[in-house]
């Protein structure tokens, strides 16, 4: 068969048909199938939400207060829930960041084998796949329940959403700091640093790109997170501005309660508040993509 | 660089720098201040035993080469020299080691101090993910240098010192990964020497590199040595013939009966004597290529 298509004066050099030609084309085929699988829900969920939520969008929705239900779509905005959620993830960044970010050095840098460290892996594990909603519970009964009526407010929210994000941030600075080469650690050794310095000059900036873009992912998943929100911050209509104080709301949390409510208006601003958190995890993609590229420019 | 040189003794000795001139007469043979003296050092990892009562002397202002063969415990000798063993969980050192007459293993010894002194070149080129300039300024940085004139200063004449000065003071502030194996290699040494250390330890150096970038390396080793002393493993016998003044043999010692390696020190003396004239069957078998 091959020496049929011998080229004149030269070797046949074309993958052999049969099996492995058949294998190949295969994989292939069932790689860019997969892809394809992949885009159309992705595609249709964006598509869905832009196409209901983009038309009642302007500067009123987004800085609006709340209007009864009743009200139609050109009534009020969702201003003090994306206040709240901005707000919230916020602080729950500030709670969780620094507190993963020093675990994960603690586990890959001086936890090493010890017991200690290999249960905080555990458990940062475990923590991984607790279901959102336990987090939830978990901060409405050790901090809402005791704190009575002023025990909803938007810094229980962030607690519970620190809650979540604590091991997310764990789990991917951890992975960033493994990468960093030994190689590097020990020429700062030789030249007589203190572990401490190591860490601090050398290991921390070498990952740093990695644990950004891990922490805003795991802001991102936070943002969206209706769970842990539901027994913590309570509801209001109108802005809170204060965090520590007072009932919240959030935009994650306004779409499940507008949702389910039967006015075409509540609707709209179900599918509005779907778009603009959309947006708000897509701008912090982008910014994580940004400061990860701010932070390699030395690595290569 | 200078004319071809004869043979392998004359290119051990045979550099145009004035200060080597007497050596050319009397060969290695008097030795200066003792800078390390190590008696029957034995290294474990673990239950495993690296290397075996290694005695032996390291003189100032000399360049004293490990050879070996792989497994002979001749990098093990020499991390034990700064301590960087001690980042190996389970790495023990027994027997005496000092350093200008200090106990490095003593007791509230601190491996930090010690590495400050003694610094260390390691095989792959290791620069840090930053700009050159701070590369070489970490050093001096970490030991709170913060005034900018002096850094600059520093950091010049130590691109000077490792030869790399002219290949990229225009770009200072470009990342330590862009440059070349050699100029990286050359780049780890200036970071080196930042820190005005009194001893450079060399692990392999050139053994990533290329020819020419080897012998750019060790036309550097050889012009460090006026104000360093260096101890430098290789696996190349030319190399070590060509920069050392001394020269140390390590075989591997395998007991048949438990089944155990080790590593131990066969023999070492003057360069010279060891390649032209060398005491032990072992190392006249190794240095005359008829075994590996």
């Amino acid at each position: 068969m091959a020496a049929v298509t011998t080229a004149p004066g030269g070797v046949d050099l074309r993958e052999p048909s049969g099996w492995r030609r058949a294998k190949s084309q295969f994989a292939t085929g069932a790689m860019w199938f997969a892809f394809v699988c992949l885009l159309v829900p992705l595609g249709f969920v964006l598509v869905t939400v832009i196409a209901k939520g983009a038309s009642i969008i302007n500067w009123q929705f987004l800085t609006a207060g709340i209007p009864p239900n009743v009200l139609p779509a050109n009534f009020g905005g969702m201003g003090p829930a994306v206040l709240g959620t901005l707000e919230i993830t916020a602080f729950a960044a500030v709670i969780a960041i620094p507190l993963g970010i020093l675990g994960a050095v603690y586990l890959n840098e001086y936890g090493g084998n010890r017991p200690l460290a290999r249960l905080l892996s555990f458990l940062s594990d475990v923590m991984t796949g607790v279901p959102s909603i336990v987090m939830g519970l978990f901060i409405y009964t050790i901090w809402v329940i005791p704190n009575g009526l002023t025990g909803l407010s938007g810094m229980a929210g962030s607690f519970a959403l620190a809650c979540l994000m604590l091991p997310i941030v764990i789990r991917s600075s951890y992975e960033m700091l493994r990468l960093v080469p030994d190689s590097l650690r020990q020429g700062s050794y030789a030249l007589g640093a203190t572990k401490a310095r190591v860490v601090l000059t050398v290991v921390l900036p070498s990952a740093i790109g990695g644990i950004v873009s891990g922490a805003l992912l795991a802001v991102a998943r936070a943002a969206g997170e209706t769970a842990p929100l539901l027994f913590t911050i309570g509801v209001v209509t109108a802005n809170n501005p204060n965090l520590f104080s007072g009932s919240n709301t959030a935009l994650s949390a306004q779409i499940w309660l507008n949702a389910s409510q039967p006015y075409v208006g509540a609707q709209a601003r179900a599918w509005g508040s779907a778009l603009t958190l959309i947006a708000i995890t897509f701008i912090l993609m982008i910014v994580a993509r940004l400061v990860t590229a701010r932070f390699n420019r030395y690595s290569r | 660089m200078e004319q071809p040189e004869p043979d392998v003794v004359e290119q051990t000795v045979s550099t145009n720098l004035p200060r080597l001139e007497t050596r050319v007469q009397s060969p290695a043979t008097t030795p200066g201040t003792t800078i390390f003296d190590v008696r029957n050092v034995s290294i474990w990892y673990g239950s495993f035993k690296a290397v075996t009562d290694v005695s032996l002397p390291i003189y100032e202002n000399e360049v004293t080469a490990f050879i070996g063969s792989s497994g002979s415990g001749k990098s093990t000798v020499l991390r034990a020299l700064n301590r960087m063993n001690d980042l190996v969980p389970g790495a023990r050192v027994d027997g005496e080691m000092t350093y200008r007459g200090a106990d490095l293993y003593g007791k509230g010894v601190s491996a930090t101090a010690v590495r400050r002194r003694i610094g260390m070149v390691f095989q792959k080129p290791n620069p840090f993910p930053k700009s050159i300039y701070d590369n070489v300024a970490y050093g001096p940085r970490i030991n709170g240098e913060r005034n900018r004139a002096r850094l600059n200063e520093v950091v010049e004449r130590s691109l000077r010192g490792a030869a790399l000065w002219d290949e990229v003071k225009n770009r200072l502030k470009q990342s330590g990964l862009a440059l070349s194996g050699g100029q990286a290699q050359r780049l780890c040494i200036a970071r080196t020497i930042a820190v005005e250390p009194d001893v450079v330890l060399m692990d392999e150096p050139a053994s990533a590199l290329d020819p020419i970038a080897t012998l750019a390396i060790e036309d550097l080793i050889r012009e460090l040595k006026q104000n360093y002393t260096i101890v430098i493993v290789t696996h190349n016998m030319q190399q070590a013939t060509r920069v050392s003044d001394r020269t140390a043999f390590f075989s591997v010692l395998t007991d048949s009966k438990s089944d155990t390696r080790t590593g131990i020190l066969v023999e070492h003396g003057p360069t010279q004597q060891i390649f032209e004239d060398p005491r032990d069957n072992r190392t006249q078998a190794y240095v005359t290529g008829r075994i590996g």
